[in-house]
Order: structure tokens, then sequence, then C-alpha cells
């Protein structure tokens, strides 16, 4: 004997944007805050110690915002002109950052004036970090110079100048205390060895370079700039490039990994920040931003995304926080323990077993239609919450009573508020191509039931031309659609040679399979 | 030689009834009588002798052990059903439609026969069964006792003690009473309903009661009282079924009243109120019949497609024993399942079944369609038209449709073969993958290649036909690695496309589009060359095989079979017949064509490569042959005609237009029914007693002593724990020596022997093997048995328990008495 069989609601994969886990989980920040800096936003560093504050290079200032101010809990403003690439230490206490008159200070969190500061650049200096020892700071400027600089005697330890053009970006390596990289405008990516006089690694990545990382374990780095290419390169092997991407069409400006380092992430001037798997390299998720982006930074635990923007505006996403669940579990527990009483216990090979029958769970549509109640069955499936959120439930039920023949029947005897609840969703989903079909059906029965009683109502009279016009709409729409449509075949026609004909059809295949459906009005 | 044997016959005639213990199920299908086992749903014997339907079955009230079977073919038979013997035949002469063997009539059963001189009038007479010697008897002596009854067995009933017969027919209800020869009519009034159809369709009798309760067209149940007089006569009535009932059944106290419908729902009416009602529903199929066993324990239902139900007493699904499912038509096919080489064609709506032949049992059934069936008259459901597997098996394309003509609803499934859960899994669902009718499907077959070579084709009414191909999914977090999506889309002139075929080689694909066949390269898609040869629309193509790979076959609407040569573009041979089914064998170069002229159906036989078929039958039946399918054989039977040698690979299944599968054998019916399972079944179906359950605890200590001792036993053979032991237990009670005799020798051959020493061990077996010797003679399976016991005990050694020399003569003398005693039947 065949237990019920539930009601198939056909599952149509959404067009464009498929639901992974990736994008639920970058989906999961709320909307985000914007607060206005005084000019373009250069760098975001965040703490790496908590609470997690973030200092934001804006003109000339360096703001500390605090995990949810939105006002800044401390500001370094001791420049005579604009700021650049403010940067923590690794225990979150002292504060670097390189300026537009070619010189690098050195605060410490809780003071205000500079501890140090590096003169021996004679351009301005747009990046500067600290190395993984704490002791050293390495700094590029305009100079084409890269340079290393002791912090206790703020000397200058070794001053390479290989680059043939500005150093705009570099990055210190976190496993060994002399390596760091710089990128430059001359196309490369240079490796340092802070025991060496000359650098160790050049890697040409073509175009000017505005963004490098290196990965946590040290051996990937990830190269960024004006041709619109990521590029990872494998270090280990000698600089090989081990894969390109290019998913942006501008310049890549920010590159940024994700606290587990399973994610990459690149913000660009195209007003994109893109989410790149760190295994398959294949974008995840991207958000959208309203102008062009500078600079992006991730917090620990991927609890804030920060962004800024060449227009000075900070935009700031926090992770929604997951209070539901750890509330439910809570109530569960005690139930949850009790259920679980024995389930350890294995069965003597006496014993005799005896399964308890899984209870199936219906919905309440099917177990209305399973004893064959259609009318209440249509009912459930018309209350606000399915109807708006998954009308997809709502029209496989009308579908099945049509099925069943009893639609009409179901339609049937409904007083005005029904009706008009049943037009409007006609109305709104009939030029849905997955829905059309069904609802169609539906909207011939509506008319012919509630033919006498038109003019009665002033609502239902207005969901009717509502549905009128919405079908009206469709049909101007399809005929443009089939428009375009001729004037491509024409286009194919004289492209196509005579024996590639089946090519052609199969094009146009997709276009014409909507227009079928759409014929039957 | 060659017979065209009705494997099954599809239809369930009669009904089905138990035997006194509930332990047996009788029912009567076609020309035979099948015991079922209720316990293993097994078939254990196939009664055969009438010659023609079996109406109906009753137990004689009189030997619960005995069993009566009336046939359109005039003739009662008393058959002893424990052993599937008949004891006597008794010739009526005139067709017989239905039987009934009330408990209290004397030698006497009632039948329906057709009224002499009249068409579609019956009356119901008693016929004397009288006592004589010899097997075939005449039994002429026949009595009328109602005129103008139903022709069906549910038409009639007999009330309690046999103190009146009740029958209905149309809108009239009869009672007769025996005692005081009294008939009471009672008329329905045909207008009293609106609308509805109050026609009797079945009538049954309260077992303590004057009861009477009739089914009715409308879906009413009425439950007539007070009968005895004309006029005061009262009724009530029970509805809850919306179409007709079929039929109606009391419990054996007579609390109870089951009835069944178009609906598949078991309905139970308690103590005759509509108010307190329980349901069985869903059952799978519209229920025919419905039987209670003598002790009330059990009822079984019968579906109108080929399954009996049984129904436990608190109304619980128990079992149920299927066969070839009948549906209402065969869209799919018959297609074989290269895994299991089971056929596979359309079973419950919706549902795929897969029927082993050689167990004639359905191996499973798969659910495509995945929605609850609505049992109505009218509806137009959705069901399977097309059903394609890839070679191996592990693929499983499906195409239904909802049967409106204008605006099908078509969806393809692809089915992917999960080896852990052992079944098919939906791997991909397209929506309207054409915009008409789906005609034809097929994979491209290609062992040697992998999984990427997979390739589906569909043609349509909607004049292309798609290539649908495996897309793996590039996203590494989702759940499945592959999916298909179509890969291209050909037409041709925009002629409805007809049908597909692949060549052996995987290279070609021939699409028929109406009267032009057109060959595809499948590697570019490119129109490689097209064949015509009008007049006619085109019903079959096929691709040759091996040797004659480079021929293409075709049969067209106007009758002409053509082949063409694929090197030289040029037909070939064309022959003049009107092909309705072309089936090529997968294993072999030849093709069966089934011709349909006249009423007949004929069968060719031919290899591409000549004109002139191999074999041809003609006349092979009289139905119309729609579909056929070669099953690969297991291992290559041994053919010594030559005429036939193209059996040998695999054996040739058809189907008719009722629904009846048939092949061709070189056997006959006897050989092919081996009895070898019965003895099996009978041993299997012993009810656990203490005895039972002691030789069972026996057995499965011993086996644990060989898994102890280590020693290579091979698994299967440990069950036969000595052969006298089996052989006393397979002889039946009344040819053994007394219980006393046999007692302690059982009981000492049960024993573990320790002293038995290897010197004597070797002498006993010299002794068995020159015994054995003189047993050939009349036994041989006995022999194999033996055999493969001594090296069992060889095996065992010391640790077998063994019977003393005395002890085994003992036995086998015993043995010999019990064949002879069989084989005087």
């Amino acid at each position: 004997m065949a237990a019920y069989k539930p009601v198939v609601v056909q599952a149509c994969p959404k067009l464009g944007e498929r639901i992974t886990q990736d994008t639920l989980y970058w989906r999961g920040y709320k909307t985000p805050v914007q607060i206005k800096e005084f000019g373009a936003v250069n760098k975001i560093d965040f703490s790496p110690v908590p609470p997690y504050n973030y200092a934001v290079t804006a003109s000339s200032r360096i703001h500390i915002y605090g995990r949810y101010s939105q006002e800044p809990i401390k500001t370094f403003s001791r420049f005579r002109d604009a700021a650049y690439c403010g940067t923590y230490r690794n225990d979150g206490r002292l504060l670097a950052s390189g300026s537009e008159d070619g010189g690098i200070r050195l605060f410490d969190i809780s003071g205000k004036a500079p501890l140090r500061q590096f003169e021996g650049h004679t351009k301005p200096v747009h990046v500067v970090g600290f190395l993984s020892d704490k002791y050293r700071i390495f700094s590029g400027g305009d100079d084409y110079s890269s340079n290393l600089w002791d912090i206790p005697s703020a000397t200058e330890i070794v001053s390479y100048s290989e680059h043939t053009d500005y150093v705009r970006c570099g990055c210190a390596s976190k496993v060994n205390a002399d390596v760091f990289i710089t990128g430059s405008y001359d196309h490369t990516v240079k490796l340092f060895d802070a025991r060496t006089k000359t650098s160790v690694m050049t890697i040409e990545h073509g175009h000017p370079v505005e963004s490098v990382l290196l990965f946590p374990s040290g051996g990937l780095l990830v190269s960024a700039g004006r041709g619109r290419y990521v590029k990872v390169w494998d270090v280990l092997k000698g600089g090989q490039l081990l894969v390109s991407l290019k998913n942006h069409h501008k310049t890549v400006t920010c590159l940024c990994l994700n606290s587990s380092g399973q994610r990459l992430l690149s913000g660009s001037l195209d007003r994109h920040v893109k989410i790149y798997s760190t295994t398959s390299y294949k974008v995840v998720h991207s958000f959208n931003y309203a102008t062009s982006i500078l600079s992006l930074a991730l917090s620990p635990e991927d609890e804030t995304i920060v962004v800024g923007m060449t227009n000075g505006v900070l935009n700031v996403k926090h992770r929604k926080p997951e209070e539901k669940n750890e509330k439910s579990q809570k109530k569960r527990q005690p139930t949850y323990r009790t259920y679980v009483k024995g389930r350890t216990y294995m069965p003597k090979q006496e014993d005799f077993c005896v399964s308890k029958p899984v209870k199936r769970v219906l919905r309440k549509y099917d177990k209305l239609l399973r004893s064959f109640q259609s009318s209440k069955a249509l009912d459930a499936v018309l209350e606000p919450p399915i109807m708006l959120h998954t009308p997809e439930v709502t029209v496989a039920v009308m579908q099945e009573l049509h099925r069943r023949g009893t639609l009409r029947s179901a339609l049937a005897g409904r007083d005005e508020k029904q009706v008009n609840l049943l037009l409007t969703f006609v109305a709104r989903r009939v030029i849905e191509p997955r829905f059309t079909s069904v609802l169609v059906t539906v909207a011939d029965m509506i008319t012919d039931i509630y033919q006498p009683v038109v003019g009665q109502s002033a609502i239902v009279d207005k969901q009717f031309l509502k549905l009128q016009e919405a079908i009206g709409k469709e049909i101007d729409y399809q005929e443009e659609l089939l428009e375009v449509l001729g004037m491509m075949d024409t286009l194919f026609a004289t492209f196509t040679k005579k024996r590639d004909t089946c090519l052609e059809e199969s094009k146009s295949n997709g276009l014409t399979e909507i227009i079928e459906t759409n014929r039957n009005y | 030689m060659v017979s065209p044997g009705a494997l099954r016959v599809v239809r369930c005639g009669g009904s089905a009834l138990r035997g006194a213990r509930a332990v047996y199920l009788l029912c009567a299908s076609g020309d035979f009588v099948k015991v079922y086992s209720v316990n293993t749903e097994e078939t254990l014997r196939l009664m055969g002798g009438h010659a023609d339907l079996v109406t109906g079955i009753q137990l004689n009230p009189h030997n619960h052990m005995q069993l009566y079977s009336s046939s359109l073919d005039g003739t009662i038979k008393l058959w002893d059903f424990m052993d599937g013997i008949p004891i006597k035949t008794f010739t009526v002469g005139s067709k017989l439609l239905a039987l009934y063997t009330p408990a209290t009539a004397e030698d006497s059963v009632f039948v329906v026969i057709p009224k002499k001189g009249e068409r579609d009038t019956f009356q119901l007479v008693s016929v004397k069964l009288t006592k004589g010697a010899g097997q075939d008897l005449e039994a002429k002596e026949l009595s009328v006792v109602l005129d103008g009854v139903g022709a069906s067995m549910k038409h009639i009933a007999f009330g309690r003690d046999v103190a009146y017969v009740v029958s209905v027919k149309d809108v009239n209800l009869q009672v007769y009473f025996f005692k005081r020869k009294l008939l009471n009519r009672f008329s329905l009034s045909t207008m009293k309903t609106k609308g509805g159809d109050n026609h009797f369709s079945c009538v049954v009798c309260h077992p303590t009661e004057d009861c009477i309760a009739t089914g009715h067209a409308d879906g009413k149940i009425r439950l007539w009282r007070n009968f005895h007089h004309r006029k005061e006569y009262t009724y009530s009535t029970l509805h809850w079924h919306h179409d007709i009932v079929m039929d109606l059944a009391f419990s054996m106290e007579g609390t109870r009243l089951l009835s069944g419908g178009v609906e598949s729902v078991v309905v139970q009416w308690h103590n005759e109120s509509s108010c307190q009602k329980d349901f069985l529903p869903r059952l799978g199929s519209p229920i025919e019949y419905i039987s209670m066993s003598s002790d009330g324990a059990l009822c079984c239902t019968l579906h109108t497609d080929n399954r009996i139900t049984i129904i436990n007493s608190n109304l619980r699904f128990s079992r149920s024993i299927q066969g070839l499912i009948k549906s209402r038509d065969v869209k799919t096919g018959l297609v074989v399942d290269p895994r299991t080489k089971a056929l596979v064609l359309n079973g419950e709506p919706g549902h795929l079944q897969f029927y082993s032949i050689q167990s004639d049992q359905q191996l499973f059934s798969l659910d495509i369609v995945q929605r609850q069936y609505i049992h109505q008259a009218g509806l137009k459901q959705s069901d399977l038209v097309k059903v394609a597997f890839s070679a191996q098996g592990t693929w499983l394309a499906t195409v239904e449709e909802s049967e409106e003509v204008t605006d099908p609803e078509l969806q393809l499934k692809l089915w992917f073969y999960h080896e852990e859960t052992q079944s098919f899994q939906l791997n991909t669902r397209i929506n309207t993958p054409h915009d008409n009718h789906i005609t034809d499907m097929c994979f491209r077959d290609m062992d040697e290649l992998g999984d990427d070579s997979l390739i589906l084709v569909t043609t349509g009414r909607d004049c292309v036909f798609k290539v649908w191909v495996m897309v793996e999914d590039t996203d590494p977090e989702a759940q499945q690695s592959v999916s298909w999506s179509c890969d291209f889309v050909g037409s041709y002139h925009n002629y409805q496309a007809t049908n597909c075929c692949f060549s052996e080689d995987g290279s070609l694909l021939a699409v028929s589009f109406e009267e032009i066949v057109t060959v595809w390269d499948s590697l570019t898609w490119d129109l490689k060359c097209t064949f015509c040869h009008p007049p006619g629309n085109i019903r079959n193509i096929c691709f040759g095989r091996l040797t004659c790979s480079k021929y293409l076959i075709g049969a067209t609407d106007y009758g002409f079979l053509c082949c063409w040569n694929l090197l030289t573009c040029a037909l070939e041979w064309s022959a003049h017949l009107n092909i309705v089914v072309l089936q090529p064998d997968p294993l072999s170069e030849h093709i069966a064509a089934v011709s349909w002229l006249s009423k007949e159906s004929s069968l060719f036989v031919f290899k591409p490569n000549e004109p002139r078929p191999i074999y041809i039958q003609r006349n092979l039946c009289k139905e119309k042959i729609l579909l056929a399918a070669f099953v690969p054989r297991d291992e290559p039977e041994v053919i010594s005609s030559e005429k036939y040698l193209w059996l040998r690979k695999s054996q040739l299944f058809f189907l008719t237009d009722t629904q009846e599968l048939m092949t061709l054998s070189t056997k006959s019916l006897e050989e092919r029914l081996t009895p070898s399972s019965k003895q099996l079944a009978v041993e299997e179906n012993l009810p656990v007693t203490p005895f039972s359950l002691l030789l069972g605890k026996h057995r499965r200590q011993q086996a644990q002593e060989d898994i102890d001792l280590g020693k290579p036993v091979v698994r299967n053979k440990q069950e036969q724990a000595s052969p006298a032991v089996k052989e006393l237990l397979h002889t039946p009670a009344h040819v053994l020596p007394s219980a006393s005799f046999l007692c302690t020798i059982f009981i000492n051959s049960l024993l573990i022997s320790k002293e038995n020493k290897s010197a004597e061990e070797v002498a006993d077996e010299a002794e068995m093997e020159s015994e054995k010797a003189e047993d050939d003679s009349d036994e041989e399976d006995v022999t194999e048995m033996e055999q493969e016991d001594t090296s069992h005990m060889e095996l065992l050694g010391e640790m077998t328990c063994k019977l003393s020399k005395s002890q085994e003569k003992e036995l086998r003398k015993i043995r010999k008495t019990d064949y002879s005693w069989i084989s005087a039947f």
C-alpha cells in the first residue's frame, strides 16, 4: 500500500544568481552604516587584537573607529599633507603611516604625538608596514625606493631602489620576519629579504600593481592592479603563475583575505567587491557599492566589512547576530537529552527490536488534499505568507486541483474579499512564465464563475481591470520580443551558410520557448 | 515444436479464496488455478487442466483439502490442491459461468449456465455430481433453480444455512426460498435517483442473520431485511463510494462488511451502520473482488491490474502478490534492463515495473511521476510514455506526459542508478523538453567508452530532435556533480521526427522524419545523407549489428521493409510486408519483424545482409502483437536445430494488445515449469512447530561448528544436513513406516557421534558409493544431491552426524517406495 504522495512543488531554478552556502554567508550582514570622511579613503586596517578597532586613513587624518561607533574614538591629525596607509602592528599597539611629504610617522595607540619620525624618502610614501618581528618597518615611496627602518633607533637599515616606478603597495610575510614584498607601477612585484642587499625574486605582473597580498602560509602571492587582472603566484615554485582572474572591469585597488583564509576578496574601481574561493578561484559572491572602491578590510571572524570609497564614504557592514538558533537550542536541550537516552544501547542477540514507524509530517494543504477537501486546500495556500513568499506552492496546489478536476468548484462560492485576494495573486503572477500555463486556466475559470456578479463590487472590478492591464502589457512585450527575434533571424541567416541551418535554430530556440508559453492568451 | 506458450495470462478471472488454515491462497488465473503461500507470497502450484478460462473456484465444503473449479469448457474439476492432483472431472456440457458450493447441499453444486436458445440469458442450475469410480464422469442431471440471473459470480449469493438464494440483475433482486419454494422479487425504480445509476453490481448474504447486502453502480450499499414478505421488506443504505461498488464481503461473524470499488479503498462498515467505518486507502488500483478467509483472520482483494493484496483482520496491509502488472496501456514499450535482465514496462499508473521473467515476479516498481494518483474516471493524469536505458543500466531516461492532446504537460527525467541504495535516483528533471509529444528516445550505446560519451536523443512531434548531454557542475560545493542539458537541436524541413536510432559504434544517428530517414554524424552533428523510399511514413528504423552494421533497416506505413546500405547509400533490398514491430537482437545480427495481416500476426527473423528470412512463423497468434523484446539469456541455450539458432543467445518476448506476454520456446510447457522449487517451497512453508525449532537449532549448531573449525565449507550446502534426514522430511507421512519405528533412528541421526573413526567411515563411504550406482538408474536428481552431500561430509569429517549403515539402508528403502508411489500418478 502506498503512502500519500505530497504535492510536487516545482522548484524552478532562479536565473542569474544561485543560492549557495557562500551567498547565504555573505548575505548575512546588516544594512551598511555610511560614515563620511574628509577625502578618499586610501587604507583601512583592523587592529589584530580585541576590541578590533580599525584605522581609516583619509585625507590628512587617521581616524580610529570602534566596532560599532559611528564617530571616531581617536584621531591622528598631525599631518601637514595627505596621510597614507595607516597600519597597525600585529600586537595592535603601534600604528605607522606614510605621508605626502615623504615622512613616515609612528604613533602609539594611546598617545597623540608621533613616537618616531622616519625621514629619508624624497617623495610621498604610499605604503608602510611592520615586519613580523615588530621592530622593523618597511616602506615604499614614489621615489621608486623601498626602505627598511629600525624602530628603536629610527634609522634606515637598508634602501632598495630596484623599482623603476612608484611603489604603491606592499606586504610583509607572517612566517619570516625578514621577508616583505612591494608592488610597483613598473609592472613588477619584488620580494625582498632584509638579509640580502638585492631583491630575491621579481614577478612580472604585466600591469601597474595596485595591491599585493601574501597568504598566511607565505607560499602564495596575490597581485592586482590596472589591468583588471588578479593574479595568484606560487612563491615557492619561484614565482610561477598559478591562476589569473579577470572578473573586474576596472582597476583592482585592494585585496583582502577573510579570517579563515578560504576566501579572497578584491575591491575595484568598478564598484564591486568579488569574493573568490581560494580552492577553485571561482567567484562565489560579489557585493555592489555606490562608488568606486579604494580600500577594503575584513575584521577577524568576518564580523565587519569596511569599504572605503573614492568619494570619502566609509561603508561599514556588521554581521547579523545568530541569536535565534542559540535560543532554540537552549530550550531544547533537556528534552533532547531525554530523547537521546539509551541511544547508545546496543541490542543484544536475543533482543527483539521493534522499530517505531516514522511519522511523516504533511503540510496543511497536503492534509486537506488527502481528504479531498479542495476548497479548504485552496484556502490554505491563499494565506498571505504562502501566497507572497512561495507563490510556487500556491500554483502547484492549483495545478493539482486542476488535475483532479475540482479547481472550478474550489474557486467558486467565494466572497468579495477572497475573490479580491485571488485576483490580486493571479494578476501579479500570471506574467511569470513558470506560472503562466496554470494561472491562465485559473483566470479563465474566475472570469467564468464571477461574470454574473461583475459590477456589484468596486474592489473586484478594479482587480479585473488590473488583470486585463497586466495581460495587455505582457502581450505588447511579447510582440516586441518577436520583432527582435525576427531581426535576429535575418542577421543569422546572412551569417550562416546553407548547411548550418540547424545551428541557427538551436540558438533561437531559447527565445521561442518563452513565446510559446505566452501565446495562448 | 515451437509453441507460442502464454507465459502468463494476465486477466484475472474468478475469485480468490483460501484454504482452511489461511495458509494457502487459491486463485483462478486464466486457464489455471494457482495456489499461493500466504506467508511467502510464492506460487506453490499451478494446476492446469481446463481447456478454457476458469470461471469459479470453491472449496469442497465437506473436505477442506479439496477444491471445485468450473470453466468455460463445460467441466467441473475436483482437485486435491495440496498436491495439485485432479481427482475427478465432471463434464456438464454447456459453458459454466459461475460455481457455488453451499455446505448443506449434498453431492450437488450450483452453476450458472447460459439458457438454451436465448442469448445473454443465464440460469442458475444445480448439478448432481454422480459418484463413480472413474476420473472422468458425466454430470447431466441439471435442475433449474433460478432463471434470468446475472452472468457474473458476484450476482448470486446463498443465504445462511442455504435457506435461500439471492440473485440480482439490473434493478431486480430475486430471493428464492428452498424450503418454501417461494420466489420473491423486488425491484428498484430506475427513476428514483437523479442521474445516478442504481443498478445492482454485487450481492452478499449475512452469514448468521437474514440480511442481504447489495452493491450498486452509483456507489450505494443497501442492506435488505425482512425480505420474507413481499411488501413489508425494509432496506437501509450505506453510502461512501462515489463510483460502482465492485464487491462486498461479510466477515465470518457478520459484524463487519467490507466493500471496495474503483477508488481502490477498502471500506469496513461496522454493525451495518454508516457512521462507523474504517478505511484502507491507496491500494494501488481498482478492487475487483474481495474475499475473506474461512477463519476470518485475513482478507484479500483482487485488483484490476493483476494483483492480490492480503489484508489483516484489523485492516492493515499485510502483503501483496503480484506478477506482471496489467496497466491500461503499455506506452513505454518492452525494454530490457541491462542490469537485471528484467523486462521494464508501465506498471501501476505513473510507475515503472521491473518484471523478472525467470521468476515471474515483479522485482520492483519505480515511482516516476511521483504524484498522487486519483482513481476516478475521466481525469487526465500524467503517465509514463517513454523509457530508455543506457548500455550498462546506470542511466535511465523517462518521459511522462498528461493525456491532454492539445497542450501536453511533458517532463523528461533522468535517473542515475545509485549503487548504495540499489535503486534509481532522480538526477535531472526537464520540463517541456519538446513543445509537442515525444515520439522516440534513445541513448548512445557504447560499452567501451566511459560515461562522457553518453548522449540521449529525443525526437518530437514539434519537428525537431534534441541531443542531451551530461554537463559537469563546475561549482565544487554543489550536491550533484553532473546534470543534463540540451546540446543540439536538429530538424529537417519541418517534418515531424518520428524515430531515432544510434548505430552500434555510436558514430551515426538515424532519425526518421515522416517519410525520410536522415543520417547524422554524432560527433559534428552534420547531416550525412538521407534515405527515402516512398510511399509511407517510417514506422520503425534500426541499424544492423556486428557483421551487418553497414545496413539500416526501416519499416513504413504502407507495408514496406527496406534495407539500405550505408556504404553505398543505396537501397539494398526491400520487401512488401506490413511490419508492426521491428526488433534487433542486441547479441547477434538477427532482426525480428512482426507483421500484421488480416487478423493474424506473423514473425519473420532475418539478417540484414540477405533478403531471405531465416525463420518464418505464420499465424503466431490471433491478437495483434504490439511490442517485442529480446531478452539475453544467462547462458546460451543448446539448440540442435539450425532453424532455431537465432534463439540461442536471447529469447524473444511479445506483448499483444490484450496484454498477454508470450515467448517462443523450443521446449514444451512441462519442461519449462521447473518443478524444483516446489519441494523447497513446501519446506519453507512448514509452520513453526517445536519440532522444526529443534531441527533448526540442530542445523545452526552444526553450521556454527563448521565455522569454528575453520574448514573450507561451501556455505549453501550446509543446509542439507544429511540426505536421509532430508528424505525423511520430504516423504509424505502416509507412506512412512510407523513413527515409533522411525523415532529412534531419527533421534540417533541427530546426535553428534564422537566415536566414528576413520576406518569405519571409509568403509561406509565405499558402501554408499556402490549403492549410489544403483540409484543412478532410477533417480537422477537425488544422486546429484547425494554427491554434493558426500563431498560435504568428507569436508566435515568426524564432526558430521552420520547415519549408520543399517539406518541408511532403511531410509533408502523408504525413499524408493516413495518414488514408486509418485510414479503411479
